[in-house]
């Protein structure tokens, strides 16, 4: 846990970066630090590493008051990554990854080894391991920076814009793979970002700031955007807050049995196993698309499937359910388990009714708060899954 | 002081003779660097090669380049045809990576424009690249300007007069005055120089009347 | 002509003794290291220091203004200056090696400076971030990443040294540039330009020497060999500018 003691910055030329500020960013949790320029967002997380020593307040890890400990090791034991990724233009990919390790001493063989496997985890082939960070993309830049700060399993981590200077195509796919990592790492991050959007997305609990460096609210995703504390937040938050709500699901979407017929099936079972017309064709449990009764021939073929209609994940976005049930041929979306298997299928009149649902029972905590790897969480769907 | 008041006569004339040595090259090393920065902006592969080529021009210290010109020209030694020659290639050395910089800092929207509007080959050189490249290619000038009034002054070794030989004059016979003419001549021309570059480049890129001029590589 | 400056250069008499090809080579190799030692010892802190903290960048600019004074001129003035206050040897050497020196420090020193003003800030900030003490921030970041820029600056300072070293044979100094001067003094062309062609051959090496040294150092990853994601980088080096 990193806790914040009324943390005050003032520069020499009497400007207050970050007044009074106190707050918990819980174990294992992503909390996200969020607002406008000039709000202190990005000096409140540099000075957890002690990059910015606080002018009065303690900030302490676990207990321990950084200020007692010296930086360099501090920070060792801090992942850190940047906007601009930060990589040394003179090392090789590996050689970046490794940089921590090597400082603390591990050997180079051992250290080489872990950043060809981090390299993997962050989603890049091995083959990359040998090629200097000019050869890399803005993205896959980015992700060697994130491989780099996890190169020493640091319990911390520190994240300041780390995905801003991408396409925000490749942000999306950053930051679906980027919750996936935490999912399995259960890292305490503290994040920066001046994207209220990217908050929502990412964050566990989300701390809005305002310029001066006050804390204008500290709370989960959908609580900031069901009861914004003031103007301010609800400002920032923005007007169509209501649109990204949905971004949220209590608990389980509640998809219906879908009847299925496999390849190969005769066209008579499938007119009998057909809802209004329209099957679903699945593969092992897995959706290929829908088959329309009356089409030629007398088999179910793959040729003869319409394609289209995204995938919506059991325990993913109210937007995404919505998305897949309007773009199902047979108006009737696809849900799946996160590892793809056919969980169900629900209507878009289904969705409408489990938003009218939250908007109206919404004073419960969410059920993301607690433990962000028993929840199922937000799944982008880059480019979009076709069944 | 007085050794100045005496001569400003011979100063002058020697000023004008250093003037043209340093100048000319100029002009001629620039005349020679445009097309052939322009196909090693044109045509990358050319680039290192043609870089490199001149590069190695530029290392051959000036002494010994104005000893070797007769060599390679035909001329005789006192000639002051060598030291032009020498000089013109010592700017084409400096100049042809700075007309391959200057074109390349030609914006890529600005030079797609020009070539989506239909201007091809030399009408898109003349009138789009070559007049945004100018800023860079001023700046160039300028090193260059500087560096040749410096090194044009050593030909007074060879025995082609110039300012330089207020210095050798004043050095062999012991005239401080000598010696300071010299200097604060060959200090003065690379103003000169550097002003009318300056100047030049103004005139010609009217629409960057309100901007700071160019900084990059250019002597402070 | 051709024929005499050949007979000249392969002449035994001129290998031997001396005023032999050898002992030249030496003096003209051991001035230009004595004062690349030293102005490097001047500069490249200085040049690391001022790119480093950002502070005192009129250094650099005045510096660079200080090179349109004639290199003739310095080296005359210096020596008519300081040789009377000198007895022996010394009286020759020493204004000429300061003065070299003084030509060397201001492209080691923009060199240097240039080198790690282009260290990528975010770079220099994850450094820190993770860890590094300053001194391993500048060791293992600062340092490799300025090397492409801070070996131009080495270069232009070394060719400077190796053609200037030449000039000051004029005012006493040993080395190649014996030949040319005497052989001026004397009218005698071929043993002029055979010095000459020795001292062109000794620079194009020290060149060739320096970019082999740059190529083996510098890491490829600074090198401009790999394209960026975006932006075309010229293969080759970054140069400083520098005088004959």
């Amino acid at each position: 846990m990193i806790r914040f003691d009324a943390v005050t910055k003032t520069y020499p030329g009497g400007t207050t970066a970050v007044d009074g500020l106190t707050l918990e960013a819980p174990t294992g949790q992503i909390t996200v630090l969020v607002g406008p320029s000039g709000c202190g967002k990005t000096t409140s997380l540099r000075m957890v590493n002690r990059m910015i020593e606080p002018t009065s307040g303690t900030i302490s890890i676990d207990g321990r008051d950084t200020a007692s400990m010296d930086p360099a090791t501090l920070r060792r034991g801090i992942g850190y990554v940047i906007q601009h990724g930060g990589l040394f233009p003179h090392h090789t990919i590996e050689r970046n990854i490794a940089t921590v390790p090597l400082l603390l001493g591990t050997d180079k063989s051992t250290a080489y080894a872990r950043a060809r496997e981090l390299l993997e985890r962050v989603g890049l082939p091995q083959s990359l391991a040998k090629r200097y960070p000019a050869q890399l993309s803005g993205g896959q830049q980015q992700r060697v920076g994130v491989a780099r700060a996890l190169a020493a399993d640091p319990p911390v981590m520190l994240m300041d814009e780390p995905f801003s200077a991408v396409d925000p195509v490749v942000r999306t796919q950053l930051q679906a793979e980027f919750l996936r990592l935490q999912r399995d790492l259960g890292k305490t991050i503290l994040f920066v970002t001046h994207d209220i959007d990217e908050a929502i997305t990412l964050g566990d609990q989300v701390a809005v700031l305002r310029v001066g460096g006050h804390l204008a609210q500290m709370a989960s995703p959908s609580e900031l955007l069901a009861h914004p504390a003031d103007d301010f937040v609800a400002d920032f938050v923005g007007r169509d807050r209501g649109y990204r709500a949905l971004s949220f699901v209590d608990g389980v979407l509640p998809a219906l049995a879908e009847p299925t017929v496999a390849v190969g099936d005769s066209a008579e079972l499938a007119r009998e196993r057909a809802i209004d017309g329209w099957v679903l064709v699945t593969d092992d449990e897995r959706p290929l698309g829908w088959y329309a009764v009356g089409s030629p021939g007398d088999q179910v073929t793959a040729e003869r499937l319409a394609l289209g209609g995204t995938l919506a994940r059991q325990g993913g976005t109210l937007r995404a359910a919505l998305d897949s049930a309007l773009s199902a041929p047979s108006g009737r979306g696809v849900v799946v388990t996160d590892e793809g298997k056919l969980a169900g299928t629900l209507t878009a009149a289904a969705v409408i009714e489990v938003i009218e649902q939250q908007r109206t029972g919404r004073d419960r905590a969410p059920a993301v708060q607690d433990d962000p790897s028993a929840e199922p969480r937000i799944q982008h769907s880059p480019g979009g899954e076709s069944p | 002081m007085t050794w100045i008041q005496d001569h400003l006569g011979l100063i002058g004339s020697l000023a004008v003779r250093h003037a043209v040595l340093a100048g000319i090259p100029l002009l001629l090393g620039l005349v020679v660097s445009l097309p052939l920065g322009w196909l090693a902006h044109r045509y990358r592969r050319l680039a290192p090669v043609a870089l490199a080529g001149t590069g190695l021009l530029y290392t051959i210290p000036s002494l010994a380049l104005f000893i070797l010109m007769p060599l390679l020209l035909g001329t005789k030694i006192l000639n002051p045809i060598n030291v032009v020659a020498a000089m013109t290639i010592y700017t084409i050395a400096l100049l042809v990576r700075t007309v391959v910089d200057g074109l390349d800092s030609v914006p890529k929207d600005v030079d797609a424009a020009a070539l989506a509007m239909g201007l091809t080959g030399l009408r898109r050189l003349l009138g789009v690249q070559l007049p945004l490249a100018i800023p860079v290619i001023a700046a160039g000038l300028r090193v260059a300007a500087v560096s040749n009034v410096s090194i044009v002054s050593v030909a007074s070794i060879i025995g082609v007069s110039q300012l330089g030989d207020l210095l050798v004059d004043g050095y062999n016979r012991d005239i401080p005055g000598a010696l300071w003419a010299g200097i604060i001549g060959c200090l003065a021309l690379a103003l000169l120089f550097d002003i009318v570059i300056q100047v030049v480049a103004r005139l010609l890129t009217p629409w960057r009347a309100s901007t700071k001029p160019a900084a990059a590589g250019a002597p402070a | 002509m051709i024929t005499s400056i050949w007979a000249w250069l392969r002449d035994p008499a001129h290998w031997s003794g001396a005023d032999g090809i050898p002992t030249r080579l030496a003096e003209h190799l051991g001035y230009t290291a004595i004062v690349m030692v030293l102005a490097a010892a001047i500069a490249l802190p200085l040049g690391l220091y001022v790119g480093h903290s950002g502070r005192a960048r009129w250094l650099i600019t005045a510096a660079n203004a200080a090179r349109a004074v004639p290199t003739l001129g310095l080296l005359f003035a210096l020596s008519l200056w300081l040789g009377p206050k000198l007895s022996g040897d010394l009286a020759f050497s020493a204004p000429s090696i300061i003065v070299l020196v003084l030509l060397a420090i201001p492209p080691l020193l923009a060199g240097a400076y240039a080198g790690v003003e282009a260290v990528d800030p975010a770079a220099r900030d994850a450094a820190k971030g993770m860890g590094m003490q300053p001194a391993q921030v500048l060791r293992s970041v600062e340092l490799p990443v300025a090397l492409p820029l801070l070996l131009s600056g080495v270069r232009a300072a070394l060719l400077q040294v190796i053609a200037t070293a030449t000039i000051a044979a004029y005012v006493g100094l040993g080395g190649l540039g014996r030949y040319l001067i005497d052989g001026l003094a004397t009218g005698d062309y071929a043993a002029t330009a055979g010095g000459a062609l020795l001292v062109a051959g000794l620079a194009l090496a020290a060149d060739l020497l320096l970019a082999a040294l740059t190529r083996a150092v510098v890491s490829p990853g600074l090198t401009g060999k790999y394209r960026g994601a975006d932006g075309v980088d010229i293969p080759g080096r970054t140069d400083v500018a520098f005088e004959r």
